[in-house]
């Protein structure tokens, strides 16, 4: 069973849509008992930084989503509160990554970044049968910088993380819910991935 | 680097989708889910899905389109048609939509753009701009042309950026229709204005039209309807001659 959190951040009718296309088994929730014993957790999220960072302290969330150990994956500002911080109203996020999120910027950009860009440097299980420079779905303004946790890369004025992952942690900035078939093959990837409670 | 991005559109009246010949003639010209489901697989980067129906149950039915679509079909699809109020926008991003675009109604009542925004986004709103070119001025008009304003294109473009809007969608009414292409030049001031994306829409006739626009790096992405809805350009042959012309497309 795969745990969608809901902390009332926009609509998770695309995701839904997309699992329920892969044939998985979901359900949508803030309970942490619910979460705590899902095989998968899903951390979605699209708005503001520091008011969707709120709403997870609100409901205990941000206590609770760095202790789980079955694989995790955030969307967009799911991504960027599993970060150290963000600059979008100055947000102390979760730090599970010890990535900072700053807003793009760079020369003759549009912003927020809107569109299909490519995945680079692919480094995870997550991008298994992914090909190198592969279109995903962007949506936002704001992205982790790169660093030790970065296992995509994504160019829009500057390189940033397209993807991070740590232990039972992993993130994508795109949204594989609006990415066509390479994105509900990364979801798919994600749904195979072995729990790795042991090695925590 | 970001692609270009292709976006068939389709006017949708009580659930099937039309194509106008003129005022008077409505074609239906298939399905709204089966249509964007063939355009994705093709290779089309967004959809958008406009609302022309007149009648409340013609509404009710949009909606319940709204969740087919979003159900089915795995790309980013925009919704227009009708929207007046923030209720409006709520009941369309309940159904599905990934992003809502307002015309009209922003023109009569800008604070609703505003109002968009700051509760869902401006990833959630895309402003559409009608324009026409009278006594040498680009007027802002709505009711498909029929009614001017006092809006000058320009500076209700930059409004709209600053009131919140995430994309300008701009048709210029003298191109609309005509396939004889893009108002480059206009497209190019007003992309240079903005930091938001442009999304050129009305005239699209042949490839060299779209060739044309992204060459001149005029817009972010390119909006059209019938040339795809009547097979004389097929997307994934426009892509691959996009791909040819060095312009960044994805395959």
């Amino acid at each position: 069973m795969i745990a969608i959190i809901d902390y009332n951040t926009g609509n998770l009718f695309s995701l839904t849509s997309s699992l329920e296309r892969l044939g998985a088994e979901y359900v949508v929730t803030s309970s942490p008992e619910v979460i705590r014993a899902a095989d998968y957790v899903i951390l979605p999220g699209v708005g503001e930084a520091s008011s969707a960072m709120a709403k997870l302290v609100e409901r205990g969330l941000d206590i609770l989503i760095p202790t789980l150990e079955m694989p995790v994956l955030g969307i967009c500002i799911g991504m960027q509160l599993m970060c150290k911080s963000s600059e979008e109203g100055a947000a102390k996020c979760m730090g599970i990554f010890d990535n900072e999120v700053v807003r793009l910027q760079g020369d003759a950009i549009k912003v927020p970044h809107m569109g299909w860009n490519r995945i680079t440097k692919l480094k995870s299980e997550l991008f298994a049968g992914i090909d190198e420079g592969e279109y995903l779905y962007f949506v936002h303004s704001y992205a982790p910088n790169v660093g030790s946790c970065t296992i995509a890369s994504t160019e829009h004025g500057a390189e940033f993380s397209s993807a991070l992952s740590f232990r039972n942690f992993y993130s994508t900035q795109f949204h594989p819910e609006k990415s066509g078939a390479a994105g509900e093959k990364i979801l798919r990837n994600f749904i195979n991935i072995k729990a790795k409670r042991e090695c925590i | 680097m970001l692609a270009k991005r292709i976006i068939p559109c389709l006017d949708v009246r009580d659930g099937k989708t039309v194509k106008g010949v003129n005022f008077l003639g409505l074609r239906e010209v298939g399905d709204p889910v089966e249509m964007g489901k063939r355009y994705a697989a093709d290779g089309a980067d967004e959809l958008v899905y406009l609302d022309i129906s007149a009648t409340l149950e013609g509404r009710g039915t949009f909606l319940r389109l709204v969740s087919s679509v979003a159900k089915n079909i795995s790309i980013p699809f925009t919704v227009g048609g009708g929207i007046s109020t923030i209720e409006d926008a709520s009941a369309l991003l309940l159904a599905g939509a990934d992003k809502i675009s307002i015309n009209s109604a922003a023109v009569n009542n800008p604070g609703l753009i505003t109002q968009i925004a700051d509760k869902y986004g401006s990833q959630f709103l895309v402003v559409a701009i009608d324009a026409m070119l009278i006594d040498n001025k680009w007027t802002v008009v709505t009711h498909s042309g029929n009614k001017k304003t006092t809006l000058e294109l320009f500076s209700w473009a930059k409004e709209a950026e600053n009131r919140g809007a995430g994309e300008i969608l701009f048709t210029s009414m003298d191109h609309d229709g005509t396939k004889r292409g893009y108002p480059c030049s206009e497209l190019r001031r007003l992309s240079e204005m903005l930091s938001i994306p442009l999304i050129a829409s009305g005239g699209a006739g042949c490839v060299g039209h779209f060739i044309e626009l992204f060459k001149g790096d005029c817009a972010d992405a390119a909006l059209a309807s019938s040339v795809f809805h009547y097979n004389q350009i097929c997307i994934p042959d426009l892509k691959r001659k996009l791909q040819e012309n060095k312009i960044e497309i994805r395959l």
